[in-house]
């Protein structure tokens, strides 16, 4: 089973422009780092609660299903769970 | 019928308390309906009424207090693990790590989410959204939009007691800071309570001002130094000049000495040209302009005094109330004077009366802004009484251009920094008015009415397209122009040259002609004044010409209610008879 998921992992991994990935649990504290950002788990928890508290604020019934941020240098994106947060940083074909 | 009861008391009853008895009912007069009085109306039918069935409601308003809200953040760098394991030790985080990615629920939510996100990674990697699609077509700039202005932030003026805005000025880099001075500019009107402060406010936020300056006097005006953005000079009311650091706090710098500064209000400082950057030129009503190095503020550098007998006699001095130096033009600078002169000076003449190079007049009132235009740097504006005017340099007798009389004071104004033929100004009653001559010379292109109170100064942004004002309660409005009016329009430049050109020329022809005509007046007397002293009259004395001229008037005065007279009862024959 963990085969698996390694070669999920890694298959994202190798993906164009991806420059790192991250898997962060509940409480904020990771799981899994492909490259020396540890600073974006627990600033990217956070948001990710806020965004998903915002949402569901604005309409009970509807839940955050993916997070983009676009930044000048790259792009984060954030697929939350209940209990896991997987992050993947890519810089966009430019 | 007369229904009459009538009431008869003694009079030593008066006084006494009611006593009331009970009595029967009495029949005192029973009207009996008649049906003759019937005739006297008439039937109505149908008859109209309205009916409204509807829930009754009523309206009301409430307003909360101002929310204030702070941002604050906090930031998580580490944490999160549970009690038994140790942050710090590498082996328990990695036990930890590895127990967590054995569990169950970790696998199915990995392959869930690894395919969502893969399907994001793969569109990134598709398409990039935000491609420049349609570059190559150009950009069709013919804005038909109607010329408007809205107002985008209202800084009020925090204190109680509220004072005049009365400069304000944008900081140079970016223009993301307005510094606003704040003093009261009617005669004695500075009661004890007064704030002296003035604050530097940050656009985005209203609110409450960024920086507060504690100068010791009230300050009427204040620039920031457009070579180090964190310099501001200050000239207050009782005439001493002050310079801050925004990075050293609220208290000046260091000021001027009481001695050697105006002795009026400085009404206009402006920062000159200089390989230092630190020098700067202030301006008062007492009629001295006095430039200042401000390392060393003890004492001015330079002082003149604007005798318009170029003799440097305070007494005869014309106050200054402002300034005016362009950058390219570093050796001339110009002053508009209380008494409606705009004064042209050379600033590296070798004598003080060859300093006063020439004036211009032709306004009524003390000149509030003079400005010359930024492309064109031969034209000026000045902003005086109820009118605004622009001038040519070499044309002294009277500006080239003017707006009508407005019915309420023209307090402020400046050109726009982006196109030459547009200008801004604002009045007493609270109006900012743009101009466009190239537009529209009658009127202003656009009118607007900022606020209630009156409007006294108002700034550009050197982008053209955010302007503030500020007024007399206190309150500085940041406005936003739409692009129509601070895009260059093709051939404006152009238009704009040629109207300036035209105008000029038609100037020069009428001053011509005047010194025709006044040459031919002068000629015309003397040689009767030839023919008066042969008769023996000699000069008429002051009181021989106002008893003329008061019998001239009153032979007007009867001609005229003559001729209305004949022409009221040509209008009205009948009514004659």
């Amino acid at each position: 089973m963990s085969a698996e998921v390694e070669e999920t992992l890694k298959r994202i991994q190798t993906h164009k422009g991806v420059i790192g990935t991250i898997v962060v649990n509940a409480e904020g504290n990771t799981t899994l780092i492909t490259s020396t950002k540890v600073d974006y788990a627990g600033l990217l928890h956070q948001l990710t609660m806020k965004a998903r508290s915002t949402v569901r604020d604005l309409d009970p019934q509807n839940d955050l299903t993916f997070l983009r941020i676009r930044s000048k240098k790259h792009e984060i994106m954030v697929a939350p769970d209940k209990e896991y947060l997987l992050i993947v940083i890519q810089n966009p074909s430019e | 019928m007369e229904i009459v009861h009538v009431y008869t008391k003694k009079r030593n009853e008066f006084g006494r308390q009611c006593n009331f008895s009970d009595r029967p009912a009495e029949l005192h007069v029973d009207i009996l309906p008649d049906p003759s009085l019937a005739s006297n109306f008439i039937e109505r039918d149908p008859c109209d009424i309205p009916i409204q069935c509807t829930q009754e409601m009523s309206e009301h308003e409430v307003n909360t207090e101002r929310f204030e809200s702070d941002t604050r953040g906090i930031n998580h760098v580490e944490g999160g693990w549970p009690k038994d394991v140790n942050p710090q030790e590498m082996e328990q985080t990695i036990r930890f790590r590895k127990k967590v990615e054995k569990d169950e629920h970790y696998f199915s939510t990995i392959m869930q989410l690894g395919s969502n996100m893969e399907h994001c990674i793969k569109q990134n990697n598709a398409i990039n959204i935000y491609q420049e699609y349609f570059e190559e077509e150009e950009v069709v700039e013919e804005s038909e939009e109607q010329p408007s202005a809205k107002t985008i932030n209202v800084f009020r003026d925090p204190n109680e007691i509220k004072r005049t805005a009365t400069c304000l000025s944008w900081h140079p880099d970016g223009s993301c800071k307005l510094a606003v001075a704040y003093s009261s500019l009617g005669f004695q009107n500075i009661s004890p309570d007064m704030s002296y402060d003035s604050y530097i406010w940050d656009i985005e936020s209203p609110n409450k001002p960024e920086m507060t300056l504690k100068p010791v006097s009230l300050l009427v005006c204040l620039e920031y130094n457009p070579k180090d953005s964190h310099i501001l000079v200050g000239g207050s009311y009782n005439g001493q000049i002050a310079y801050w650091d925004t990075r050293k706090g609220s208290q000046p710098v260091e000021m001027s000495t009481i001695e050697h500064s105006h002795r009026d209000p400085v009404y206009k400082v402006i920062w000159l040209q200089s390989k230092t950057g630190t020098d700067t030129f202030s301006a008062s009503t007492d009629g001295q302009v006095l430039w200042w190095d401000i390392r060393k503020m003890s004492e001015p550098t330079e002082r003149l005094v604007l005798d318009p007998n170029k003799k440097g006699n305070l007494d005869n001095a014309l106050g200054a109330i402002s300034l005016e130096f362009e950058t390219t033009m570093p050796t001339k600078f110009m002053v508009g004077t209380e008494q409606g002169l705009v004064v042209s000076c050379n600033r590296k003449a070798k004598t003080p009366a060859e300093k006063i190079v020439c004036t211009y007049s032709g306004h009524h009132g003390p000149i509030y802004a003079l400005q010359r235009n930024p492309f064109f740097p031969k034209n000026f504006l000045t902003v005086a009484d109820w009118t605004a005017r622009i001038w040519s340099e070499d044309i002294k007798e009277s500006s080239i251009m003017w707006t009508k009389y407005h019915m309420a004071y023209l307090s402020d104004g400046c050109w726009s920094p982006v196109r030459p033929s547009v200008f801004f100004t604002v009045k007493m009653d609270g109006t900012l008015d743009v101009w466009d001559f190239l537009f529209k010379q009658n009127d202003p292109t656009l009118s607007l009415k900022v606020c209630d109170e009156a409007l006294y100064s108002l700034r550009v942004q050197d982008n053209g397209r955010f302007l503030a004002c500020g007024s007399q309660l206190g309150t500085a409005t940041l406005l936003e122009i739409s692009p129509g009016l601070c895009t260059l329009q093709r051939n404006e430049k152009a238009l704009a040259t040629a109207m300036f050109e035209r105008e000029t020329k038609r100037e020069k022809i009428l001053e011509a002609r005047h010194r025709e005509m006044r040459l031919k007046e002068r000629s015309r007397s003397e040689q009767s004044k030839d023919e008066d002293t042969k008769e023996g009259d000699g000069e008429e004395s002051v009181e021989e010409l106002a008893t003329r001229t008061e019998a001239e008037f009153y032979e007007i005065v009867e001609a005229e209610l003559k001729k209305r007279a004949k022409e009221q009862e040509k209008k009205d024959p009948v009514f004659q008879r």
